[in-house]
């Protein structure tokens, strides 16, 4: 058995961790380049060793369901099987001796999970918003004698909600408007129109959500400790607070080594780490809850599908004078964060172009589908889907080529965006396009395979469609508008015998954050990466630096440490950090985010400085259709991504490949069917996410143009990947004669779209 | 059930079930945990381990059909496997949930695999991070 207290042990120990493991795994490198580099001064731009990789490639790291306490219960939840309706009946038909049952009567605090809205209930009382909605808790130490357990509930249905559309019940709407629209219209020569439709999208983290809930073991007058998988303790520390009414430091949230987030353990964790401690609370147990695939599947938020419509305005030569944008999003059975998905959504709703005239209007409604919530792109993978296919059927509408139009209305330095933020000198929009197009050959590739298609030139029909398209993105980095300012984020550091040790909330979730926080604090004190130790991100330790989200955990939180890293080296002067300890005792500094001075925003007209900059990318993919089965398969891909400078090449190359990957799985094969308001294929079986085999080779690009708030010049990368490869997809489909608005692009649509196509051929010839 | 196999090149007497999962009996009974469960089908690999070198779903298999095998697990490569180093060095494990299973069925591919033959045999391991080129990069180099 694993105790919980080596986990701290091993993960303060960075790299050193596995002396402290049962089974000492001998790990040299192969030879000493990448440690000497390490130890070399210059950290930032280096690929240095992962702080935790050796815990990780040997299997020794320990991740929630690898964690065990003493006397621990296994925890089960019972959930709506109904969509919409009210409780009227629960029957326990089991022994219910040794179980420990938890329902609505037993919150102490508030029962809700605190968020934005605190609508949504930790457990049922009586109404059901959705399926999967949790009701009843229960614990016991035997876990077949736990899933055994038969629960019966009684409902009074009530007529359900599916379609977003025509929900009357509406989470938030949100307005932009810049310029006449309708003087934009009539200096149009054009106007084109579009609907476009983005699905549901699980994140498939391969380890589930997970916790344990262990209650301290003091008297009357005791608190709580939740480890788990997550991405946000605050959030879930603020959340327990409410739910068990405590004070806060009667609660204590400590995030273990996490299998993958993707925004799915953005706000979900807060729900499940309240069950087990409601659990723990009532029994006096630690108590592990531990998701299996389906039930994570069913119960757990996803991306929230989109219906975005335009209306544009162009000019022959293809400038863009008006842009018409209405975004709908479907935000199922609570509000979760959709209002924040939304405004990200809606501040991404032109795509990178420049245009004088916009009205953008965004809804997010309720429905009676499980909540959907945070997912990387965060709204932006839905509204720029829609403008790059939009505008690829403008430009051939007007008979123009896709990069032309692109490289005509390319926001750059100097230009405003819809919410009239000028944008700065690190706007690189066209240098993107232009390296993305140079080296796919793009035009050349393009017009090859153009002939390919026309007709008469494989009167066989034999040969696989083959198709390029591309798309052009923006990503803003960090909270939207004033959120910055709101969070007031802190991160610490303390100096230590070796160098300092690094204290924020931000947490690791294989994308790199304990390394590339290192290396920026190793890089600013002059000291190796290795003197660099990263704290267990344990809300009794660290200080609140804001969730782990947006693309901000480098550029905002990184800079903060890189602020804290400055203080500490002119404290230090000419001493070393043992010299320092002695003569004046123990150092800790801590420092605020603070707002760049020129930064302006104004949350009730929403206009402003939307973020504090943006990363920027072009994607060009190459796919070859199968006349019989309509498989689309992506043969090559190609992404230029400006973001600043990389802290750690190798992992911000990960961010982009691995994002890429999954929005290639969005764009093709990732569908969550509803069924009467339940995910009808909730397991791996036939949810199909990327395998090696269904992923392209990739060539990624980075260009980097300093920003100069972020630390060492570095922007957000994290989110951006996901946003392009669908419009690529689906403008290389359009390439190759497939007409097709939405996605995923399965081949059942892809074949609806051809068919469709052939039928109005047909008629027309009539 | 009494059973007895070769566990990471030890001796090892089990007395369980029989049709308890080997996943289970790994990390409940041995005190294995470097092997991950992701899905409990058999789709994800993230439970990956070697029987008599062959890589295995763990969760698919009843421990009753190990009983005289040679079993290896992450822990069984001791930190030692160039594969392990690779890994690290190159990128190919980010929240690292399915690099053991991953690096077992690496493992399995022998000494210097081409692209192809490694992309064909890591297909049956799902990896949500590194979109695949940072874990083909990693098989590749190892040495």
């Amino acid at each position: 058995m694993i105790r919980a207290d080596l986990l701290q042990r091993s993960r303060l120990e960075g790299l050193q961790g596995s002396k402290s493991a049962d089974r000492v795994p001998a790990f040299v490198p192969s030879d000493n380049r990448l440690m000497t580099r390490s130890r070399r001064l210059n950290a930032v731009g280096r690929n240095v060793l992962r702080k935790e990789g050796i815990e990780k490639v040997t299997g020794t790291v320990r991740y929630i369901d690898d964690l065990s306490f003493p006397a621990m219960l296994h925890a089960r939840t019972i959930r709506s099987t109904i969509p919409a309706g009210e409780i009227v009946g629960i029957r326990l038909n089991f022994d219910t001796d040794g179980f420990t049952i938890v329902d609505h009567r037993d919150v102490p605090g508030r029962n809700v999970v605190a968020l934005i809205e605190d609508d949504q209930p930790s457990l049922a009382a009586r109404a059901v918003r959705h399926v999967a909605e949790p009701i009843l808790l229960l614990a016991h130490p035997d876990r077949d004698v736990l899933r055994s357990a038969d629960v019966e509930i009684e409902y009074r249905q009530t007529s359900p909600q599916y379609d977003a559309g025509t929900s009357p019940a509406i989470f938030k709407t949100i307005a932009i408007d810049k310029g006449d629209l309708e003087a934009g219209f009539r200096a149009a020569d054009v106007i084109v129109d579009g609907d476009y439709r983005t699905g549901h999208q699980e994140q498939l983290y391969i380890e589930t959500n997970g916790v344990i809930a262990v209650p301290d073991p003091d008297g009357a007058d005791h608190g709580i400790t939740v480890y788990g998988s997550m991405q946000c303790p605050y959030y879930v520390h603020r959340a327990l607070k409410i739910l068990l009414g405590l004070p806060d430091e009667k609660v204590r949230v400590v995030q273990t080594e996490t299998g993958g987030g993707f925004g799915g353990k953005e706000e979900y964790p807060s729900m499940i780490a309240g069950h087990a401690a409601l659990l723990a609370w009532k029994s006096g147990r630690p108590v592990k809850l531990v998701y299996d695939r389906v039930e994570d599947m069913l119960a757990t938020t996803k991306r929230h599908p989109g219906v975005i419509r335009h209306r544009t305005g162009v000019t022959r030569d293809g400038r863009l004078t008006a842009m018409d944008i209405d975004v709908l999003l479907d935000g199922g059975a609570y509000a979760t964060l959709s209002a924040v998905v939304l405004s990200r959504g809606v501040l991404h709703a032109t795509g990178p172009y420049r245009c004088d005239h916009v009205r953008i209007r965004g809804r997010v409604t309720m429905t009676n589908t499980p909540p959907n919530g945070a997912f990387r792109g965060f709204g932006a993978p839905q509204t720029q889907f829609a403008t790059e296919v939009h505008i690829d059927r403008i430009a051939d509408r007007l008979g123009i080529d896709p990069v032309r139009i692109r490289e005509m209305n390319a926001l750059g330095p100097g230009d405003t965006t819809a919410t009239g933020q000028r944008l700065g000198a690190d706007t690189s929009a066209l240098h993107v396009l232009r390296e993305a197009v140079k080296r796919t050959g793009f035009k050349r590739r393009r017009r090859q395979l153009s002939r390919g298609l026309t007709p008469g030139s494989d009167p066989s029909r034999t040969r696989p469609l083959r198709g390029i398209g591309l798309s052009l993105i923006f990503h803003g980095s960090g909270f939207t508008g004033g959120g910055e300012v709101k969070l007031a984020s802190r991160a610490s550091l303390a100096l230590t015998e070796r160098g300092a040790r690094i204290l924020v909330a931000s947490t690791e979730i294989g994308q790199g954050t304990r390394t590339m926080h290192a290396q920026i604090v190793a890089e600013t004190l002059g000291i190796p990466y290795d003197a660099v130790e990263v704290n267990a991100a344990d809300t009794g330790v660290v200080p609140d630096s804001g969730p782990t989200v947006a693309s901000r955990t480098c550029m905002i939180v990184g800079r903060i440490l890189q602020r804290c890293a400055e203080e500490m080296k002119a404290r230090l002067g000419r001493m070393t950090p043992k010299q320092y300890l002695r003569a004046h005792g123990p150092l800790m500094i801590t420092k605020e985010y603070e707002r760049p001075a020129e930064m302006r925003w104004d949350d009730a007209t929403y206009r402003g400085d939307a973020y504090g900059t943006y990363g920027w990318a072009c994607d060009v993919v190459e796919l070859e259709i199968d006349r019989d089965t309509w498989e689309v398969k992506p043969v090559m891909f190609t992404s230029v991504h400006e973001i600043g400078r990389p802290i750690h090449p190798m992992l911000a190359r990960g961010q982009i490949e691995g994002g890429s990957a999954q929005g290639l799985g969005y764009a093709l094969l990732e569908e969550v069917v509803m069924r009467d308001g339940r995910m009808a294929n909730a397991q791996l079986t036939n949810y199909i996410i990327p395998t090696t085999l269904d992923t392209p080779p990739m060539d990624i690009v980075m260009l980097g143009i300093p920003y100069p708030h972020g630390p060492f010049g570095a922007k957000g990368v994290g989110e951006m990947p996901i946003d392009g490869p669908a419009p690529a997809v689906v403008n290389a489909l359009r390439h190759a004669g497939i007409d097709l608005r939405e996605i995923p692009a399965t081949p059942e649509r892809v074949m609806r779209a051809e068919l469709s196509s052939l039928k109005s051929e047909v008629k027309c010839e009539v | 059930m009494r059973i007895v196999l070769s566990l990471n090149g030890r001796r090892t007497r089990l007395d369980v079930h029989p049709m308890k999962r080997l996943l289970d009996v790994l990390r409940e009974e041995c005190g294995l945990t470097g092997t991950k469960e992701g899905c409990g089908e058999g789709e994800c690999g993230a439970c990956t381990l070697l029987v008599d070198n062959r890589p295995v779903n763990s969760c698919l298999v009843p421990v009753a059909h190990v009983d005289g095998s040679r079993v290896m697990t992450i822990e069984g490569l001791r930190g030692r496997h160039p594969l392990q180093r690779a890994f690290v060095e190159h990128g190919g494990a980010q929240c690292g949930i399915c690099t053991p299973g991953m690096i077992m069925a690496a493992v399995a591919l022998g000494r210097k695999p081409g692209l192809d033959r490694v992309r064909a045999g890591l297909a049956g391991n799902l990896c949500r991070c590194t979109g695949y080129e940072a874990i083909y990069r990693s098989v590749m180099r190892a040495r």
